[in-house]
């Protein structure tokens, strides 16, 4: 059981409070009509999945309810990061330093 | 390549069975093949077989990050059934069911096909509806699937409990006949023997780092931990790590990888004598040749390649188990172990081609990959082979993301695998 | 040696664990006695008993082989009575308990003479593989003659036929260090840790902590005992407030971010358990570091004929001596390839057993342990290995051989032979923290590297070998400083060998894995054919797959592997440790989730109501609702007609408590309703409701319900039963992560309503008078239309809504006055000659009306126009959940399956749900399916049967006869429209 930080709650707390939400980052058009059959493909079908570092969401469901997101290491499940929706995606050189 | 059988085998222990040879050879890479087959589980070494088999291609080689048949084909619960809704569905696994039927003695290699029946309980009225339709559907397709009451339930399969009072109480089951369990190594080592004997090259402890294109797009071979190795054809067959090796190819997937527990219990004497397999109380079951009960659930929520899982999950598989079969609470687990398993959005696999010319993928198969794993191969090696999808596999393509001609089992039935 | 007829094999003056109380139990139904403190094998050994079980393929017979968990040899089904069974207990772990039935398994009729035993002779066909080589001819006879056979031979125990009576708890608990293995390392470090103020929990698997340290009577720490030492530790231990010990406590599990799984045995060893107890415990611990310190366990030497009866390790004899007080046999043989058989040979001795001699395979022994030896008059002979043994049920005889001699051996006569290769570090929990073992070319075994957890090996499963070196490892692990102690010991501590011994003419089976009788010959097979991965060997031998999972037999079959391949044994691998690192009760992680706690039962205010009248019920997610309400007689069928006949002529009351709601709040609740449903929300005025569609982005139905406004920005929502949650989580993740700039906020309202639904012609006449606050005249209260008021004197939210197609009321009351609403209401109806009704009743009047029901009528591949309802998707909206997904290409493609209507020829014929329907009933299978029946009823009300389907071009097949192909009969039917009642919607407005 994964123990998991929400950035909200500012307390680490047992994976079974929390529903994963996919992938992080993902950006919804406000002009969907004109989005390509391909750009929705993109966006709702097709899937980050890095064996590695992923940007993923959370929910803390069954605590204060808010989305956050999070940077995690596939392999070793290891939390890098938690931060709030909003705040913007970790560069590259963030999560190599995180990764240290 | 000595036949397998009963002569031999007494051959044998008159001499300390010192004539049996390699069941299959080790060789080092060729600079080039023809078609490289990355992943050499059940449904990839399948696919070098019937390349070699059905259509004569033999300068090919199957290339192994780790030990044959050491990811999901090695790591599952081995159900073998193909009582599925949608008509491509059915057509896939069917296909599939009647592989395995003759697959012993295609490969003459005993893979222990054992149709024990597999029954699915129903425990609500939607339940029932559901079961219904995958029935009636499965009949008009010529796929054997029957409907009992939940006595029948319990006479085919007694340890169940069927009393009105459980939490869910069991309304009914589904049950196919023809489906059941085959023991999951021997598929890969029959497959490799008969392959390598074919002059299929499978190359062990070799991982794909690259795959590599021709400016003009087209494959031209991959890179390995063993060095450069060329082909005009590369198919890719590695369940869990498809997007990290469809990402070298500059492909994007439709899917996750999700970590998937199984355990088995201590070994005891016969005592459940099928399959049977629950949504809503979420846990299949049967009992292995060595007597141990061999049990699944669902997956974690998270994406990973850890291999491992969560202690809650295997709780919820437990006390799924333990609702429907109360009797086995005094049962000890014996070993659990994770797979990575690839998922769609449609919770049915990819099998075709790909944007790049010379790239073929095979993927997505979740939780269920190895019921299809003879059906699959055949489909994939003929797509291979002509360049085209086999008529069975037609309806599994990449692109059906795009237009949204989905075979959404998930969505249509939420059935487990 | 002192000795009574009964337990002849006892030594009074050892057994540091052993009381003075006699235990009798039970063993294949033969009485035996033993003594407070006992294992069951103790016990058995202490009355001469070595033969205690079966082995898996070859039925051979077997003694014990060792005294704990890695038993693989003495698995006895242990029983209080038929439901308290347990098959495959280790009798090296399991205490006795007076009255305790033990049965030997996998034998028929006995285990003196189990016909099984017949595979033995078999067994040169029964190598490795065979099955794969053989049982193929002919195709049939697989599932119906060999299968059958080898199941029966194989399984070990009975699996129990009774529900299980037992209670099983579970614990969470969080510590700064959790110490896994309570000997001398184990000790040091919770001491040390619990010195420096950490919260502390110590477990270990035995019912003492000491480890070996009790075994080992030799050992002085400072001029203590072993014994003395660590019960001093435990002392101070059980003094401080911050530490926890947990005896008969195993970790089997570790698992992401240091949450390691522990299982405590509370009740297993005690003859009357009290009932207040469970039976086990699961704790899952959090702990900031671990501490593993699980010792190491002893290797067997791996050579012919060494599994007869009395054939065991050397540290076991000890064990058995030292701590239980029995010895292992009078006449027992050394065979061993490491000093510490000494120890035991030297200890056994001393309580005047013969040791006729001992066989070391090295080709060198130290002097000190010559001299003691020759104190002791043992004979040593080195360089030299047992190539056979004899004895039937017990072994009798040795007969060793010099590695250089090619001829000549020596035989020598033995009642046991104790043997011992070398000490494996226990590196489960290690490698279960996803550390990789690291190979030591010095000692030849595997020790722990890095972890990528907040771990730390210390001890034998680290390789210190030395107990004064342990002392400062462990206080260090914990950030602790200790003293070196002067530690004596008779025999220092040595490496030894892995890998078979003797030469490969040798005959008899040199037994690696016991349990499954894998030999070293069946590695060398795997080996020859191809498996060169120690997974393939594994897998196609069996070997360390039993229930010991290994723990005697990896290292050698790796080390035999390697040989044959001529590789480094590194580089052939090394299998994966997997949880549990022992068999664990699947009670104990299901602990109280069983029957009623499974899930928990969701139920609605009225529910009890419900209940007295005799409902019947159904689940529905985790609700359970009345289905219906059978008078006496009444089947369901009849029950369900009554009902509905009699909304349609005076009035039904129904519990409608369980839909979801989600209060939607704020200056942009309107826009956000807008964003979330396919409809249009501006132009709904407050007081009015309309029922609303929710799509996934993919534009596929995701739910539906009915919204009433109650200003402009508060609107009350209304989801499907089993739909609420999801709602509101998507209406979440859309407000808080597409439009966080929205000022609106989600509330679920649905357990604090309940609701009332009063539909029928004589709805209004029930409610009106119980309602105030608002007038409720047809038409000052239209069809669609929701106040704020009060119902019986409760704050309420009343709809007019009808899902039956009746005048209709839905009253929402505080849940906590739904009963007494909902009698008031009742008390009204009754004697109107209304009814109650249940969800079959509610189901068949709204498919009476064509209304759906999303998940029954849609699944996740129908879109709002597939399901007739166009007229609910806007067309102007810039944007809405679903808007985008709709114009894919598959989805406004031509032939999509569309909700119609059908029609039975024959009107009393009843289609079942999920039917599937076709055009030419004259085609061969496989059929070429157009659509299935998704509802159908039979409806009293127009006396023929209804059905609704999904169907390919359905709106374009109005009035086409089409079949549905039953297995007895082709049912043929028409395709209609999906409103059979009143089309017009008149009685609506009543």
């Amino acid at each position: 059981m994964l123990l998991i930080n929400c950035p909200y709650c500012e307390d680490d707390r047992p994976e079974l409070e929390f529903a994963n939400a996919g992938e992080a980052h993902i950006h919804r058009p406000k002009d969907m009509a004109d989005m390509s059959d391909e750009a929705f493909e993109a966006m709702f079908f097709i899937r980050d999945n890095p064996k590695g570092v992923i940007l993923e969401r959370w929910r803390h469901a069954h605590g204060c309810g808010r989305f956050f997101n999070a940077v995690r290491h596939t392999v070793s499940d290891k939390f890098l990061k938690t931060y709030m929706a909003g705040e913007p995606r970790p560069s590259d050189d963030e999560i190599t330093e995180l990764m240290k | 390549m000595r036949n397998f059988n009963a002569l031999n085998l007494a051959r044998e222990a008159l001499r300390g069975h010192k004539g049996w040879g390699q069941q299959w050879r080790n060789p080092e890479p060729k600079k080039q093949y023809d078609i490289i087959i990355v992943g050499a589980g059940g449904h990839g070494l399948g696919t070098a077989y019937y390349l070699a088999k059905e259509h004569g291609l033999k300068n090919i080689a199957v290339l192994e990050k780790g030990w044959l048949g050491g990811g999901n084909t090695g790591r599952n619960t081995t159900i073998i059934r193909s009582n599925y809704l949608y008509d491509e569905s059915a057509g896939l696994y069917d296909h599939a069911v009647k592989l395995w039927e003759g697959l012993t003695h295609e490969l003459n290699y005993n893979v222990m096909f054992s149709q024990r029946g597999v029954m699915m309980l129903a425990h609500s009225v939607s339940d029932v509806q559901l079961a219904q339709r995958h029935i009636h559907a499965n009949r008009l397709n010529g796929v054997d699937n029957e409907w009992l009451t939940p006595q029948q339930a319990k006479d085919f399969c007694p340890p169940i409990n069927i009393s009105k009072d459980s939490r869910y109480p069991v309304l009914g089951a589904a049950l196919q006949r023809r489906g059941g369990v085959a023991r999951h190594d021997a598929v890969a080592w029959g497959y490799a023997r008969q392959a390598s004997a074919m002059g299929v090259d499978i190359i062990q402890n070799c991982e794909v780092t690259g795959i590599n294109r021709a400016p003009s797009g087209e494959v031209t071979g991959v890179e390995t931990t063993k060095g450069t190795i060329g082909a005009k054809q590369v198919g890719v067959v590695a369940a869990g790590h498809t997007s990290v090796l469809m990402e070298m190819a500059g492909i994007q997937m439709p899917l996750e990888s999700f970590p998937l527990q199984a355990l088995v219990s201590e070994p005891v004497k016969p005592v459940f004598p099928c399959v049977v397999m629950s949504n809503a109380v979420h846990a299949y079951i049967s009992q292995s040749d060595k007597g141990e009960l061999v049990i699944g659930g669902g997956t974690d929520s998270y994406v990973s390649y850890s291999q491992t899982g969560s202690m809650h999950m295997l709780q919820e598989t437990l006390d799924s188990i333990i609702e429907l079969y109360p009797m086995f609470n005094r049962m000890k687990m014996l070993r659990t172990w994770g797979g990575v398993v690839d998922v769609t959005p449609d919770r049915s696999p990819i099998i075709g081609m790909t944007p790049v010319k010379g790239l073929y993928v095979n993927c997505g198969w979740g939780t269920g990959g190895f019921k299809a794993t003879p059906g699959s191969a055949n489909v994939f090696a003929h797509t291979i082979a002509k360049d085209e999808p086999h008529k069975i596999n037609a309806g599994f393509t990449l692109d059906r993301f795009r237009n949204g001609r989905l075979i959404d089992e998930a969505a249509a039935a939420a059935v487990a695998h | 040696m002192n000795s009574t007829s009964q337990q002849a094999f006892r030594v009074k003056a050892r057994g540091s664990r052993i009381g003075a109380r006699s235990v009798s139990f039970t063993f294949d139904g033969k009485t035996f006695e033993g003594l407070e403190g006992d294992t069951l094998a103790s016990a058995l050994l202490a009355n001469g008993v070595h033969l205690m079980g079966r082995s898996f393929k070859y039925h051979r017979p077997r003694g014990v082989l060792a005294a704990g968990v890695e038993e693989p040899n003495a698995l006895m089904q242990i029983s209080r009575d038929n439901s308290k069974t347990t098959p495959n207990v280790r009798a090296s772990v399991q205490e006795i308990y007076d009255g305790m039935k033990a049965q030997s398994q996998n034998r028929y009729p006995s285990l003196n003479f189990d016909i099984g035993a017949v595979n033995n002779l078999l067994s040169p066909v029964f190598v490795a593989g065979f099955y794969y080589k053989t049982f193929k001819w002919p195709a049939v006879a697989w599932d119906k003659l060999y299968e059958p056979f080898i199941r029966r031979a194989a399984g070990l125990g009975e699996a129990p036929t009774e529900q299980d009576p037992d209670r099983y708890a579970n614990r969470f608990a969080h510590c700064d260090v959790l110490v896994a293995g309570g000997g001398a390392a184990g000790l040091i470090a919770a001491k040390a840790a619990a010195d420096k103020g950490k919260s502390v929990i110590l477990c270990d698997e035995n019912p003492e902590f000491g480890g070996w340290l009790l075994s080992d009577t030799d050992i002085r720490i400072d001029g203590q005992t072993g014994e003395e030492w660590s019960a001093e530790m435990v002392r101070q231990l059980l003094a401080m407030d911050n530490v926890r010990l947990l005896a008969r406590t195993t970790c089997v599990g570790y698992f992401q971010q240091n949450m390691v799984v522990l299982n405590e045995r509370v009740t297993e060893h005690l003859s009357r358990p009290n009932v207040e107890l469970p039976r086990e415990r699961m704790w899952q611990v959090r702990a900031g570091k671990v501490v593993i310190a699980q010792g190491a366990i002893e290797r067997h030497m791996v050579f012919p004929d060494n599994d007869r009866p009395g054939i065991m390790l050397a540290g076991a004899a000890q064990t058995y001596l030292n701590k239980y007080g029995v010895a292992v046999g009078a006449n027992v043989g050394v065979y061993t390839a490491c000093d510490s058989a000494y120890a035991a040979a030297f200890d056994l001795a001393e309580e005047g057993v013969t040791i006729p001699v001992v066989i070391d395979h090295r080709d060198q022994v130290s002097d000190d342990i010559r001299a003691q030896a020759k104190e002791f008059g043992i004979k040593v002979i080195t360089g030299a290995h047992v190539y056979c043994t004899t004895g039937k049920l017990r072994v009798n005889s040795m007969s060793i051989r010099h590695h250089k001699a090619s001829s000549g051996s020596e035989d020598f006569e033995i009642d046991a032979l104790i043997t011992c290769s070398g000490w494996t570090p226990s590196l489960h929990l290690y490698s279960q923290s996803r550390g990789k073992p690291q190979w030591d070319e010095a000692t030849r075994r595997f020790l722990p590297g890095e972890s990528p957890q907040e771990c730390v090996s210390i001890g034998s499963c680290n390789g210190t070998d030395e107990l004064a070196d342990i002392f400062v490892e462990a206080a260090e692990a914990v950030g602790g400083k200790a003293q070196k102690p002067k530690i004596e010991d008779d025999v220092p501590t040595s490496s030894g060998m892995v890998g078979a011994t003797g030469t490969s003419a040798d005959k008899g089976k040199a037994f690696v894995d016991f349990q499954n009788d894998v030999t070293a010959k069946d590695i060398a097979l795997a080996v020859r054919e191809g498996m060169h991965s120690i997974e393939h060997v594994k897998r196609y031998t069996t070997n360390g797959m039993a229930t010991d999972q290994g723990k005697l037999s990896n290292m050698h079959g790796l080390a035999i592997a390697a040989k044959l391949l001529d590789k480094p044994i590194p580089q052939v691998g090394l299998t994966t440790f997997r949880a549990p690192y022992t068999p664990t009760t699947f009670g104990s992680f299901v602990g109280h989730a069983r029957g009623a706690l499974f899930d928990p039962t969701r139920k609605t205010p009225i529910h009890e109501w419900a209940v007295e009248q005799g409902a019947e019920f159904e689940p529905v997610s985790l609700w359970n609702r009345a289905r219906y309400f059978p008078k006496a007689g009444e089947t369901m069928d009849d029950a369900v007609d009554r009902e509905c006949q009699t909304v349609r002529k005076t009035a039904g009351v129904f519990d409608a408590s369980t839909l979801g709601k989600i209060e939607v709040v704020g200056p942009d609740a309107a826009a956000f309703m807008n964003i979330m449903y396919t409809n249009g929300w501006d132009k709904l005025r407050p007081g009015r409701a309309k029922y609303g569609i929710m799509c996934r982005d993919d534009g596929f139905i995701y739910d539906d319900g009915v919204v009433g406004k109650l200003s402009s920005t508060r609107f009350h929502v209304t989801t499907t039963t089993g739909g609420a949650a999801r709602v509101l989580n998507m209406m979440e993740d859309f407000t808080q992560t597409e439009f966080p700039e929205m000022k609106v906020w989600l509330t679920s309202t649905t357990e604090q309503w309940a609701t009332i639904a009063v539909q029928g012609p004589k709805a209004r006449e029930i409610v009106e008078p119980l309602v105030s606050g608002v007038n409720i005249a047809n038409e000052k209260f239209p069809h669609m239309s929701v106040a704020e008021c009060q119902v019986c004197g409760v704050p309420a939210r009343l709809f007019r809504i009808s899902f039956t197609g009746e005048l209709g009321f839905e009253i929402n009351v505080p849940a906590d006055y739904g009963r007494a609403v909902w009698e008031a209401v009742w008390a009204r109806a009754e004697p109107l000659g209304a009814c109650a009704y249940g969800t079959e009743a509610m189901h068949v009047m709204r498919a009476e009306k064509g209304f759906i029901i999303v998940g029954q009528d849609t699944d996740g591949t129908v879109t709002p126009h597939d399901a007739g309802l166009s007229w609910a998707v806007a067309k102007s909206k810039p944007d809405f959940v679903g808007k985008r997904g709709l114009q894919r290409p598959d989805l406004i493609a031509k032939g999509r399956r569309q909700l119609i209507g059908l029609k039975t020829k024959d009107p009393k014929k009843v289609l079942q749900e999920g039917a599937q329907i076709v055009a030419d009933p004259e085609q061969s299978i496989p059929m070429k399916m157009v659509g299935f029946v998704t509802s159908s009823y039979w409806s009293g009300t127009l006396d023929q049967s209804i059905a609704m389907a999904m169907l390919e071009d359905g709106n374009a097949r109005m009035g086409e006869t089409l079949y549905v192909p039953m297995p007895d009969e082709t049912i043929e039917v028409e395709v209609t429209g999906t409103v059979f009642y009143d089309p017009k919607g008149e009685r609506l407005h009543g």
